[in-house]
């Protein structure tokens, strides 16, 4: 507990540039962020601050409460999917006119609520939660970096973000009700306000908080990409890098480069909604009369929307999967399996994500030759993600588990990224797909292989780091009660839906008790809904661990989980800056993990080979430093400058 | 396996502490914002493409585009969209002397071709406005337009309304960027005459807004090539 007196001071008045000084040269730095932080006040520092850890925490926060929205909304209609004819009237204080003087659920805002369940979980919580909260607050640290590239630009990053959320929050308290031509809001039904009355007003506030949100994530990745590139210590080579880096430097190329598609078709989407031309439109009746849109295509804004949308995926799983690499390598006690080949899959998936876009369209009427070829591109990432799946079980293999909270939820992903996975051969094939299209199956599928998977990635990342981020420690216990009732929850809800699916229940259909053939499912669809309800209840018992320990946990030590990365070497409460001397340089990778020949069973990468057994004999000074020599390099804090 | 298992400090220019391609991150992040706009640009010219082609008909440029200012009605086709594409290059022709007399510090010359610059985005965007509104008197807006096939007696019939959307939406987007440009590369001259960059030591923030003004010149010219030659 030494770290206490190791305290970074908050750097005052200085240019952002100074944090950078393990580079040689600034002479022709940027200066698009030049400007003096002025005393540190407590606005500068946690609300508009431009310390990459502060706004991580502004972007977990965020994306915490959102998820609470998202998941209370897939509660409120898995309850009217439950129970179809039941009166629910005791909602009528949280969903007002939306529930009947009868007690029936509005069918217009069932959608609207499906929709919204979507949107929100997809991009606030999976992409902003997951990747903006790790990305932030894992790129410079475990790179040896001061700060983000730009640190404004990072603080817009999030801003952008926030005006977003509050717009799309805003949504859902409109008298016309939210945006509910689900969440891949095809056209013609979003793009003609008299289609229905979620296409008005709300199909606005929805284009226009996700422009913002295009924005946001452009900004952030922007800095991510340039960080990886230009701003790792000595020593960090891009294959020293840990398989975090990778992945969420490659979620943000892909970011890069898929985003901004679905811009340009939201653009011409906003036109064609409120300028009257008809990029997406034509030959339209409405209650018989027919509208003047002519020669746009609807299947165009499918193609737009899939080369976001299909690569959107990756976007949302890859960082999971690289905190998953990190944490099964610590806590097996193990070098993780196949650096490189896993290195190699990220790389393959972020190439792949971009040509396969079209399986998500074979009903659309495609050429079936063209839907082969995209059948065979889709199949082909079965070989990276089984790479992938193949060395976390061979890291576990005769590790030395540590099972913490986090490496439950990461092994947790590992099986639900095997569930969900085999099924995506299934909707791969075209000609499986065909009648397994817009049915429950899929909605099994990717709730398992990209929601849960990505969930319990972002719930590995926040056990794993929270000392990191709170300078205090999570109760354990707790962790684990959460643990096995998410895991629980998420098999009894989405594998049920397996059978659902194949036997033709479509999905986003507002009761199963409409038609003869999905009547048999009521059992099984009420069987769902409550185990839903209890995976809504473990959740809260993570909201109350993770929130009282914020304040109130047990002091963190500086390295809980005996790990490599350099975010270790930082003091407990690291200030900007991160580092309070000098930034440590980079000897070796990071999974040199009970390595023959030294007694402890975990080798940091700041320590050279002639430092090994000085640093064995006494591993808790995680911030003391040797040269190449072996050397201790004495430090005083602030030497930087 | 190799390469991750060496000990100690290496000395490629990847091996980290160092800028791998020299290239500061304020230069790296906009070229990614440049690749991730290419990729908004490329977006709208596919839209544009899938439409013209399932178009039955489309109206030839050569016919929609013959007016030039104080001509009256002089067929004169692509005269004026290539004196615009003229003027737009030699603006990036400018820029890049801007650039270069930033790497002498010669801060005068900087100020002379970024003034040169301005001034041809300018007209490039005034030669548009009056190109717009051209066509607009003449018919032709987002709810249509008067280039279909001529009939028998050769009067005018309406052609595709997309061919108007595509136009006005496309040219506005592009015309949009050059203005950011413009303004820009106007907030930048403001700060070189301000003698920021002689402070600073350096021109980069000239070379940054170069990277962007070339940008949107090299979209101009698909554009120009999609829209008016093809």
């Amino acid at each position: 507990m030494a770290s206490e007196t190791l305290e970074v001071k908050e750097i005052h008045s200085t240019h952002p540039e100074a944090l950078h000084d393990s580079h040689e040269h600034h002479g022709h730095d940027s200066h698009d962020d030049e400007f003096e932080l002025p005393e540190v006040n407590f606005i500068r520092k946690y609300i508009f601050s431009t310390d990459h850890k502060v706004i991580a925490k502004q972007f977990l926060i965020t994306g915490i409460l959102m998820a609470v929205v998202g998941i209370l909304l897939s509660v409120l209609f898995r309850i009217q999917l439950a129970w179809p004819e039941h009166n629910m009237s005791y909602l009528r204080p949280l969903l007002g006119n939306w529930i009947s003087d009868t007690g029936q659920m509005d069918p217009e805002f069932y959608l609207a609520m499906v929709t919204m369940h979507g949107t929100i979980m997809v991009f606030f919580v999976l992409t902003a939660g997951l990747s903006g909260t790790f990305s932030n607050f894992l790129i410079p640290l475990q790179l040896g970096a001061r700060d983000m590239a730009s640190g404004f630009i990072n603080m817009l990053s999030y801003w952008f973000f926030f005006l977003s959320t509050v717009i799309m929050f805003a949504s859902l308290f409109i008298s016309t009700g939210p945006a509910s031509g689900g969440w891949v809001i095809y056209p013609p039904l979003s793009a003609l306000p008299q289609a229905m009355s979620g296409s008005g007003l709300g199909m606005t506030m929805w284009l226009t908080s996700m422009a913002l949100f295009i924005v946001s994530s452009l900004l952030g990745a922007l800095n991510y990409i340039a960080t990886v590139l230009n701003m790792r210590t000595k020593g960090m080579s891009m294959t020293r890098m840990p398989l975090t880096m990778w992945a969420f430097f490659l979620t943000a190329v892909i970011g890069t480069l898929s985003f901004p598609v679905l811009f340009s078709a939201a653009l011409l989407l906003i036109f064609d909604r409120s300028f009257g031309t008809s990029f997406y439109l034509s030959d339209i009746y409405i209650a018989g009369k027919a509208l003047e849109n002519s020669g746009g295509s609807p299947i165009l804004f499918q193609h737009l929307f899939w080369f976001l949308g299909h690569p959107e995926v990756y976007i949302v799983l890859l960082p999971a999967l690289g905190m998953t690499s990190e944490i099964i390598s610590t806590n097996s006690r193990k070098p993780i399996f196949g650096y490189r080949a896993m290195v190699g899959s990220l790389l393959g998936i972020a190439f792949l994500s971009f040509i396969v876009w079209a399986h998500h369209m074979f009903v659309t009427g495609m050429n079936p030759f063209l839907g082969t070829v995209f059948m065979l591109l889709t199949l082909i990432i079965a070989v990276p993600s089984a790479v992938k799946t193949f060395n976390y079980l061979a890291t576990l293999w005769m590790g030395n588990i540590r099972f913490t909270n986090a490496m439950l939820f990461s092994i947790g992903l590992v099986s639900l990224f095997i569930t969900g996975g085999v099924t995506g051969i299934f909707l791969g094939n075209a000609a499986l797909d065909i009648p397994l299209h817009d049915t429950y199956f899929v909605t099994a599928h990717f709730h398992l292989v990209m929601g849960s998977a990505s969930a319990f990635g972002f719930f590995a990342g926040v056990y794993h780091w929270f000392p990191k981020m709170f300078g205090r420690m999570m109760n354990e216990r707790l962790g684990y009660i959460h643990f096995w009732m998410t895991f629980a929850a998420v098999y009894c809800v989405f594998f049920p839906m397996h059978f659902m699916g194949m036997a033709g229940v479509p999905r986003r259909y507002y009761a199963a008790s409409t038609f003869d053939f999905t009547q048999g499912f009521t059992d099984m669809n009420a069987f769902i809904t409550i185990s839903a309800m209890l995976g809504f209840l473990g959740q809260l018992i993570f909201l109350y661990n993770f929130f009282y320990n914020i304040f109130k946990g047990k002091k963190a030590p500086q390295n809980p989980w005996n790990s490599n990365t350099l975010e270790w070497t930082t003091p407990v409460n690291a200030g900007h800056g991160n580092w309070a001397g000098e930034i440590p340089a980079v000897y070796r990778w990071p999974y040199d993990y009970s390595k023959p020949g030294v007694n402890n069973d975990y080798l940091p990468q700041h320590i050279p080979d002639a430092a090994i057994s000085k640093w064995d004999a006494n591993p808790e000074t995680a911030s003391l430093l040797y040269d190449e020599q072996g050397n201790e390099i004495k430090d005083t804090p602030a030497a930087h400058h | 396996m190799s390469g991750s298992l060496i000990t100690g400090i290496q000395d490629h220019a990847w091996a980290g502490g160092k800028e791998p391609m020299k290239a500061s991150y304020g230069k790296l992040m906009m070229w990614f914002f440049l690749v991730s706009d290419a990729f908004t640009f490329s977006g709208l010219l596919i839209v544009y493409g899938a439409l013209r082609f399932s178009n039955p008909y489309w109206p030839d440029p050569d016919r929609v585009f013959n007016a030039f200012p104080g001509m009256g009605h002089a067929d004169l086709p692509l005269m004026f969209v290539s004196l615009m594409t003229f003027i737009l290059i030699m603006s990036s022709v400018t820029m890049v002397l801007a650039v270069e007399a930033g790497s002498r510090m010669d801060r005068s010359a900087v100020e002379k071709w970024l003034l040169w610059t301005i001034l041809g985005g300018a007209i490039f965007l005034g030669c548009q406005a009056w190109e717009w509104t051209h066509l607009i008197e003449d018919g032709t807006t987002i709810f249509g337009n008067l280039w279909g096939p001529a009939a028998e007696d050769g009067s005018r019939t309406p052609g595709p309304v997309n061919f108007g959307q595509l136009f006005f939406f496309i040219t506005g987007f592009h015309g949009t960027h050059v203005l950011s440009g413009v303004v820009l590369n106007i907030l930048i001259y403001n700060r070189v005459k301000n003698g920021e960059m002689d402070r600073t030591g350096h021109y980069e923030m000239v070379e940054k807004v170069g990277l962007y003004w070339h940008f949107v010149d090299l979209v101009w010219v698909f554009v120009f090539t999609f829209f008016y030659l093809v």
